[in-house]
């Protein structure tokens, strides 16, 4: 789960990382009034979404007066904000964070996340920050410094000096540069935290270590045991059809193609995509409705498709397990019976009772398709997508 | 003996009074799997279809010679019950909980190293669909029927692709050694490589189908070790060449990140390894097929 810049400003603060004063607003009077109590000249607007790269996007604005706030906001709230993180369709700004500019000297990049090669919490730092990541693994791969923390004693002083110390800090700062190093690990330690990302963080001109952005993600199977982590989540930077099926348990995520897709388990799932693709057409969307697909849970992903209006064909893939085809050849009748669709519906079944699925929905009388195999499956529901596609055609042209 | 569980395998139930666990020690116990006891704190003394229940797993182990457990324990507590098994000195844990905090896997992993490697306990999952031997024993949730015993060694990070795999050897008369699943999550207890070693030393294997997805560093891994020490001749299928980059599928573990992480690259460097890949999931039968008729030939 995302939050925003200003609430992981917020958390980091209280683990002992140094952040600039700042207020969050949610209209332009209200940022131009936060400046005001902030005081000082010049003042960073920044608008609140959960992407990166917002600064190119015009997602940043340096003001030197109030008026200048308004502006700049003016253009932000209710705008979309489109950076290469969001996809084509943005993001809504609904808050604005307002920051005393702050002048700096260097720029480092900070960021802590799960290691899948060490199974351990990495920190991964540079002295070159200000850029993303990815351009400086790129560009400088020599600057990158890691380091992995072994679990069972946390992260130890040592690790943050040899780090501060291969970032090249003077001296000086080394204390100030454990302590925010040490803070990240706990923040992200003892909130379950899966990413946290600092860039930049600054040296200041009066030689301060100041995290200027900063970014967290978190576990959303450790939410459980972090309420207050729970409620920052911010639904409308969501797609509103995956915040719907995470709330309904089901995984979920809109794609731009016309062939919508009801399977269990994420690999099939994919794979299904994959041959959908191969098959020549595009798919709608990823859905895994869990290993026990249960007739409740495949009404619900069969409305949870629908609602994508793209969807011009549905294809259902089940690989049934523990429970049998039959059981879910009734869930899919049943669903299509209560709640009738008019693209063509492809269902391939496989597994425990097959040949009593196939038997249902044979009798159910519904123009079902079905298929024996996932590559047959696709095809068919290729075939049927653009048959069905002609005859619209056709009769919108009459 | 096949890799990892058999016949003689002693299997303990952990959260076996659940629904869930019920209903699949049922279905073990009807494969013919030796469950010998189960676990629930506080529910020692009673019994799930003739299986006597105990309060930790030290008394279980104690009790019956359990050597093998599967955890069907909540999420909350499932890290608590693997560390608990580990202790007790069970050789072999499959884990099927689906959303065990990543925090606390990275912890368990650290506390099975306190073991000596010859008492390490060896773990899978967790989430994951479990490991069957066809025809001696079954350790998960999958349905037994759509495994035929033969010599293909299955691993998969997915359940059901993992059924599929299985479903189209089974079509074709071509059976497995053992199929082992080791889900889907970022941190989990054994990678691809560690089956793959298993596999390589098993006299009851001759080729081995391996089925990963988009994200992680696994199948590189895999990659590299197949290319330097494996003889066994592996074939592979990646699921989610269609994945944008950057989304999670589902699966915390489907993560496209770093390079050798999209499931393009990952064909690519296995076919460098010399790993044939099955270029879509309906393929996988007839790869396997073929590579075991060239094999015997």
């Amino acid at each position: 789960m995302d939050i925003h810049e200003y609430q992981a400003k917020e958390i980091l603060a209280k683990f002992g990382v140094a952040v600039p004063p700042g207020a969050l607003a949610y209209s332009p009077e209200q940022a131009a009034y936060r400046a005001r109590e902030l005081g000082g000249n010049r003042w960073i607007v920044k608008a609140q979404v959960h992407a990166g790269g917002r600064g190119k996007a015009g997602g940043v604005k340096l003001c030197r007066s109030e008026h200048e706030i308004q502006d700049a906001t003016n253009e932000m709230f209710g705008r979309k904000l489109v950076t290469h993180q969001t996809g084509a369709e943005g993001k809504g700004i609904y808050r604005v964070y307002v920051e005393g500019a702050v002048e700096f000297t260097r720029e480092i990049y900070l960021g802590l996340v799960l290691d899948r090669s060490s199974q351990r919490v990495m920190i991964v730092a540079s002295s070159e920050g200000g850029m993303e990541i990815e351009e400086i693994s790129a560009k400088r791969p020599d600057s990158i410094v890691r380091s992995t923390v072994e679990p069972a004693v946390g992260l130890q002083e040592f690790q943050a000096r040899e780090i501060a110390f291969s970032l090249g800090i003077p001296a000086a700062l080394i204390p100030q540069m454990v302590r925010t190093l040490q803070g990240c690990y706990r923040a992200f330690r003892d909130l379950d935290a899966t990413m946290v990302e600092i860039n930049p963080l600054v040296i200041t001109a009066d030689n301060r270590i100041l995290a200027l952005d900063a970014k967290m993600t978190f576990d959303g199977n450790a939410l459980f045991r972090h309420p207050q982590i729970a409620e920052l989540r911010d639904k409308s930077q969501e797609d509103p059809r995956e915040s719907r099926a995470a709330d309904r348990g089901l995984a979920y995520i809109g794609l731009t193609g016309n062939i919508g897709c009801i399977v269990n388990g994420a690999g099939l799932a994919m794979a299904t995509m994959d041959t959908i693709k191969l098959a020549g057409g595009e798919p709608a969307n990823f859905l895994d409705i869990g290993g026990g697909a249960t007739p409740e849970r495949v009404a619900k992903a069969f409305r949870l498709v629908m609602s994508d209006e793209n969807v011009e064909a549905i294809l259902v893939n089940i690989f049934a397990g523990i429970n049998r085809c039959d059981w879910v050849a009734e869930g899919v009748v049943q669903a299509l019976t209560a709640n009738p669709v008019d693209v063509p519906v492809i269902v391939r079944l496989s597994g425990t009772n097959v040949e009593e699925g196939q038997k249902i929905l044979a009798k159910s009388g519904l123009p079902i398709i079905r298929a024996n195999t996932l590559m047959e499956a696709a095809e068919r529901a290729v075939t049927a997508w653009k048959n069905d596609r002609k005859q619209n055609t056709r009769m919108r042209a009459i | 003996m096949s890799i990892l569980l058999d016949r003689s395998s002693r299997v303990v139930v952990q959260g076996i009074t659940g629904r869930m666990a019920q209903f699949h020690t049922k279905e073990m116990l009807d494969y013919g799997t030796n469950v010998v006891a189960g676990v629930v704190p506080g529910k020692g003394g009673e019994t799930v279809f003739g299986v006597p229940v105990f309060n930790t797993m030290k008394e279980a182990v104690a009790a019956t010679g359990a050597d093998s457990s599967l955890v069907f324990v909540p999420p909350p507590f499932a890290a608590d019950s693997i560390m608990e098994a580990a202790d007790a000195g069970i050789r072999y844990c499959v884990c099927i909980t689906d959303g065990i905090p990543a925090q606390d896997m990275i912890l368990v992993k650290r506390y099975m190293l306190r073991y000596p490697r010859d008492r390490r306990m060896v773990l899978t999952g967790p989430n994951c669909a479990g490991t069957i031997s066809p025809g001696k024993a079954l350790l998960g949730i999958m349905p037994g029927h759509i495994y035929l015993a033969g010599n293909v060694g299955i691993v998969s990070r997915s359940g059901t692709l993992g059924y599929e795999a299985a479903q189209q050897l089974k079509d074709r008369g071509i059976g497995v050694s053992t199929s082992v699943g080791i889900g889907g999550d970022p941190i989990n207890g054994s990678s691809f490589r560690d089956i793959l070693e298993r596999f390589e030393t098993d006299p009851e294997t001759r080729v081995v189908c391996m089925i990963g997805e988009i994200g992680g560093p696994q199948e590189a891994e895999a990659a590299a070790y197949i290319h330097e020490h494996m003889t066994k001749p592996v074939i592979a299928y990646i699921a989610g060449l269609t994945a944008p980059k950057g989304r999670t599928m589902g699966h915390a573990g489907a993560i496209i990140s770093a390079f050798g992480e999209s499931a393009s690259e990952k064909v690519e460097i296995l076919t460098a390894a010399g790993v044939t890949v099955a270029e879509h999931p309906s393929v996988i039968g007839e790869t396997v097929a073929r590579v075991l008729a060239k094999r015997a030939a």
